[in-house]
C-alpha cells in the first residue's frame, strides 16, 4: 500500500498545506487584480506569490541567493516535509512535476541549460542530497496527477521506498501571453462550472508531498494513493473532446468497476469547454450525484503545480470530512447534470477521486481512499 | 523487464533513418527542416495536420509512422497501446520561437507547442490511441529505464502493447529519434 | 478576383501552414470551419484573430463576433473592408 506521509503547499493563502486549507474553507481566494508589467502589459486576474513574503521567508534560509525564484520556493516546500526522510537513500526517490520550470528565465539570454528542466530538477535534488536520479514529468496541466501515478509505480515496483514528488510553475509573460493568445483567460476571477464562467485564471504555487510504501509501524490512520490512470482524447491537441472520451477512460481504468466514490475535485479550469467536457465524463461515468468541487477559484490554475496543491486539499477535507464549496459558482450551467457544489458541506468521506485534463489531449484520475 | 519485448526498433538522426538497425531512407540535408519535408515525401502520407506541427511533433509522427507502417496487429481505436517518451530539451527549440513572438502579437499555434507532450497527442489523434501515456525530461537518453517503467505498466494491465523511446529536437534544431514497439512477453 | 481577397489567400495558406492548397483552390465563398472546404480548427481561428491584428490593424475585440465573420473568404473581406 502507498500512503501520504507528508506534505506542503506555498501560495498566495499559505505557506502550510494547513494554512493554504484554513483560507480556502474560510472562502478566502489568492486571485486579485493585477498589474505587474514584467509578465503582462496589461492587468490580468491572477493569484501570484508576493515578492516581498518570499523576501521576508528567504532571509530565514541562508544560501538561496543563487537560485531561481521557482528554485528557491521548490526547495523551501520540500524542506518542510523530509524530516522523517532519509534522502541521500538511493531507495528514496524524487519526481519534478512542471510545465515550463524556469522558462521565466529564457528572455535573459544567459545560460540556456537554466532553462533546461532537468538541470533545474538536479539543481534541487542537490541542494538536499537526493543520490537516487531525479526524474521529471512534463505532461501540461496532468504533470502533477502524473507525478503521482509516477511514483506509486516505482514503489509498487519495488524501486524505492519513499518518494518526494513536487510540483511547481511560477508565471511569466511566456505563460500568460500563451494563455491571452489562447482567449482562455477570465477577465473576472474564474468561476467554475457557472452558467456565466468565461475563462480560466492563472496562479502561482509550490507543492511537496512524501509518498511512501506503508509498513507494520505506519498509522492506520492513513490516507492511502489506491490508483490512477492517464488516457488520451485523441481528438484535438488544444481543445478537449466534447464527449470527455479521454477523461471518461481515466475515470474507468482508475476505478475499474468501483463506483462508491464520495466526492471528487475536477478540473474545474472555468473555460467553457473543459467543465462543460468535465461534466461529460463524470456523468458517463455513473458519477453523477456525487457531490463534484473545483479549487481553481481559490487558487487559479497553478498549472504542474495543481495537481498536488489540489490533491493536498482535498485529503484535508478527506480527513476533516468536508466537501468544499466551489469558489466563484453561483449558478451550475454545464452540459450535463453533475452534481457541483457550491458551499461546504460535511460529509463523511472515504473515497475520493482528483480529476485533471490538459493540452495534448491528456487526461488523469487518482483515487485516494481513507483509512481508520 | 522480463516481461516486455521490444519487437521494432526506428532510429533516426543526422539525415538516416534505420529500422532495426538497417537503412531505411537518408537524405543529404542534414538540417531539421529540409531533412523532415524529404522523409514525410518518402512516406507519401496525406495528413494536413502535419504540416501546422513544430518540429518536435513532425519528428515523433515521422518516427512513429515509420514504426507502425506494416505492423497490422496494433490496437488502434482502443485503450491497449501505451506511449512512453522522453528527452532532454522538452519543447525548448519552440520555446525560443514563440519567446520572439512575444514581443510582437504571440502566435497561438506556436504556444500550443510549447510543451513536449503534444506529440504524444498527435501521434494518439492519428492512430486513435487513447491509451496510457507519459512524458519524461532527462538529462541523457536512458534505454532501460524507459522500458522498465513500460514494464510496470506491463505488469499491472495498463496496456497490451507501448511506444516507447527518444525525440529530441534541442535550442539549434539538432535532432535524433529512437522509438520502440514493445509488447508484453508471455 | 479582388486584390483584398487574394492577399487574404495567400496569408491564409502561410499563417495556417496550408501547405496542400493554392490560392486558387480556395473560392471566395468557400466554408474556412466544418468538414468541408479548408477544415480549420479552433486554433487556426485564434490565429486568424492574430492575422487581422498583424496584417490589417484590426483587432478582434469580441471573440464571439469572429464565428460570423470567419465564415469564408469573402466574409473575412467584407469585414476588414467595413473596417476601412
Amino acid at each position: 500500500m502507498v500512503y501520504i506521509a507528508a506534505h506542503n503547499i506555498i501560495s498566495p493563502l499559505g505557506w502550510t498545506s494547513e494554512e493554504n486549507f484554513q483560507q480556502v474553507v474560510s472562502d478566502k481566494s489568492g486571485i486579485k487584480l493585477c498589474s505587474n508589467r514584467n509578465i503582462s502589459d496589461s492587468d490580468f486576474q491572477a493569484s501570484l506569490i508576493d515578492e516581498g513574503v518570499l523576501k521576508q521567508k528567504l532571509a530565514e534560509h541562508s544560501g538561496l541567493e543563487n537560485y531561481t525564484k521557482l528554485e528557491q520556493l521548490s526547495i523551501l516546500s520540500i524542506k518542510s516535509i523530509i524530516k522523517s526522510v532519509d534522502v541521500k537513500s538511493k531507495r528514496t526517490g524524487f519526481i519534478f512535476s512542471t510545465t515550463k520550470g524556469n522558462i521565466d528565465q529564457l528572455h535573459k539570454h544567459t545560460n540556456p541549460s537554466d532553462v533546461l528542466l532537468a538541470s533545474c530538477a538536479q539543481k534541487i535534488a542537490d541542494y538536499f542530497g537526493f543520490t537516487s536520479k531525479a526524474q521529471v514529468v512534463s505532461n501540461a496541466c496532468i504533470s502533477g496527477l502524473a507525478a503521482f501515478i509516477v511514483a506509486k509505480r516505482y514503489i509498487d515496483a519495488g524501486l524505492y521506498e519513499n518518494v518526494v514528488i513536487l510540483g511547481a510553475d511560477v508565471l511569466s509573460k511566456f505563460i500568460v501571453s500563451g494563455f491571452q493568445s489562447f482567449q482562455s483567460l477570465s477577465a473576472e476571477p474564474c468561476k467554475p462550472f457557472d452558467t456565466n464562467r468565461n475563462g480560466l485564471t492563472l496562479g502561482e504555487g509550490v507543492a511537496s508531498l512524501v509518498l511512501s510504501r506503508a509498513t507494520n509501524e505506519t498509522s492506520s490512520q492513513t490516507i492511502e494513493l489506491v490508483n490512477g490512470a492517464i488516457r488520451n482524447d485523441a481528438n484535438h491537441i488544444s481543445g478537449p473532446s466534447r464527449t470527455g472520451e479521454g477523461l471518461f477512460r481515466a475515470i474507468q481504468a482508475t476505478l475499474k468497476d468501483f463506483k462508491s466514490i464520495d466526492a471528487i475535485c475536477a478540473h474545474g479550469t472555468a473555460t467553457p469547454f473543459n467543465d462543460d467536457m468535465e461534466s461529460q465524463a463524470i456523468y458517463r461515468s455513473g458519477l453523477a450525484t456525487v457531490p463534484v468541487f473545483g479549487l481553481k477559484g481559490y487558487f487559479g490554475h497553478t498549472l504542474g503545480a495543481a495537481g498536488i496543491i489540489e490533491s493536498i486539499i482535498s485529503i484535508l477535507a478527506m480527513q476533516k470530512n468536508i466537501v468544499i464549496g466551489t469558489k466563484g459558482l453561483l449558478e451550475q450551467g454545464v452540459v450535463s447534470d453533475i452534481n457541483v457544489v457550491k458551499e461546504n458541506e460535511t460529509k463523511e468521506i472515504t473515497e475520493f477521486l482528483k480529476l485533471m485534463s490538459g493540452f495534448g489531449g491528456c487526461n488523469a484520475a487518482i483515487y485516494f481512499k481513507k483509512h481508520g | 523487464m522480463d516481461n516486455i519485448q521490444v519487437i521494432k526498433e526506428v532510429t533516426i538522426e543526422q539525415g538516416k533513418v534505420k529500422i532495426n538497425g538497417l537503412d531505411f531512407f537518408h537524405d543529404e540535408s542534414l538540417e531539421i527542416g529540409p531533412f523532415l519535408k524529404c522523409l514525410y515525401k518518402k512516406l507519401d502520407l496525406k495528413y494536413s495536420k502535419y504540416y501546422k506541427m513544430d518540429y518536435l511533433c513532425k519528428l515523433g509522427f515521422l518516427a512513429s509512422e515509420v514504426l507502425l507502417n506494416g505492423e497490422n496487429d496494433i490496437l488502434t481505436d482502443s485503450d491497449d497501446v501505451a506511449i512512453v517518451l522522453a528527452n532532454t530539451s522538452s519543447s525548448l527549440h519552440t520555446d525560443v520561437k514563440y519567446q520572439s513572438s512575444i514581443s510582437e502579437i504571440p502566435s497561438p499555434s506556436v504556444f500550443v507547442y510549447t510543451l513536449p507532450n503534444i506529440v504524444i497527442g498527435e501521434i494518439s489523434i492519428r492512430n486513435k490511441f487513447y491509451g496510457e501515456h507519459m512524458f519524461f525530461v532527462q538529462s541523457t537518453y536512458n534505454k532501460t529505464e524507459l522500458l522498465d517503467y513500460t514494464a510496470t505498466l506491463f505488469a499491472s494491465g495498463s496496456c497490451k502493447q507501448a511506444i516507447v523511446g527518444w525525440l529530441e529536437v534541442d535550442m539549434e534544431g539538432a535532432y535524433c529519434a529512437n522509438l520502440m514497439l514493445c509488447q508484453k512477453n508471455n | 478576383m479582388s486584390e483584398l481577397k487574394e492577399n487574404l489567400k495567400k496569408q491564409l495558406i502561410e499563417q495556417l501552414n496550408l501547405e496542400d492548397f493554392e490560392i486558387s483552390d480556395i473560392a471566395d465563398s468557400d466554408a474556412l470551419f466544418g468538414d468541408d472546404g479548408l477544415a480549420l480548427d479552433s486554433i487556426d481561428a485564434l490565429e486568424i484573430i492574430v492575422l487581422l491584428e498583424k496584417e490589417y490593424g484590426i483587432k478582434l475585440d469580441d471573440p464571439k463576433k469572429g464565428k460570423d465573420i470567419m465564415t469564408s473568404v469573402q466574409t473575412l473581406s467584407d469585414f476588414i473592408e467595413s473596417k476601412r
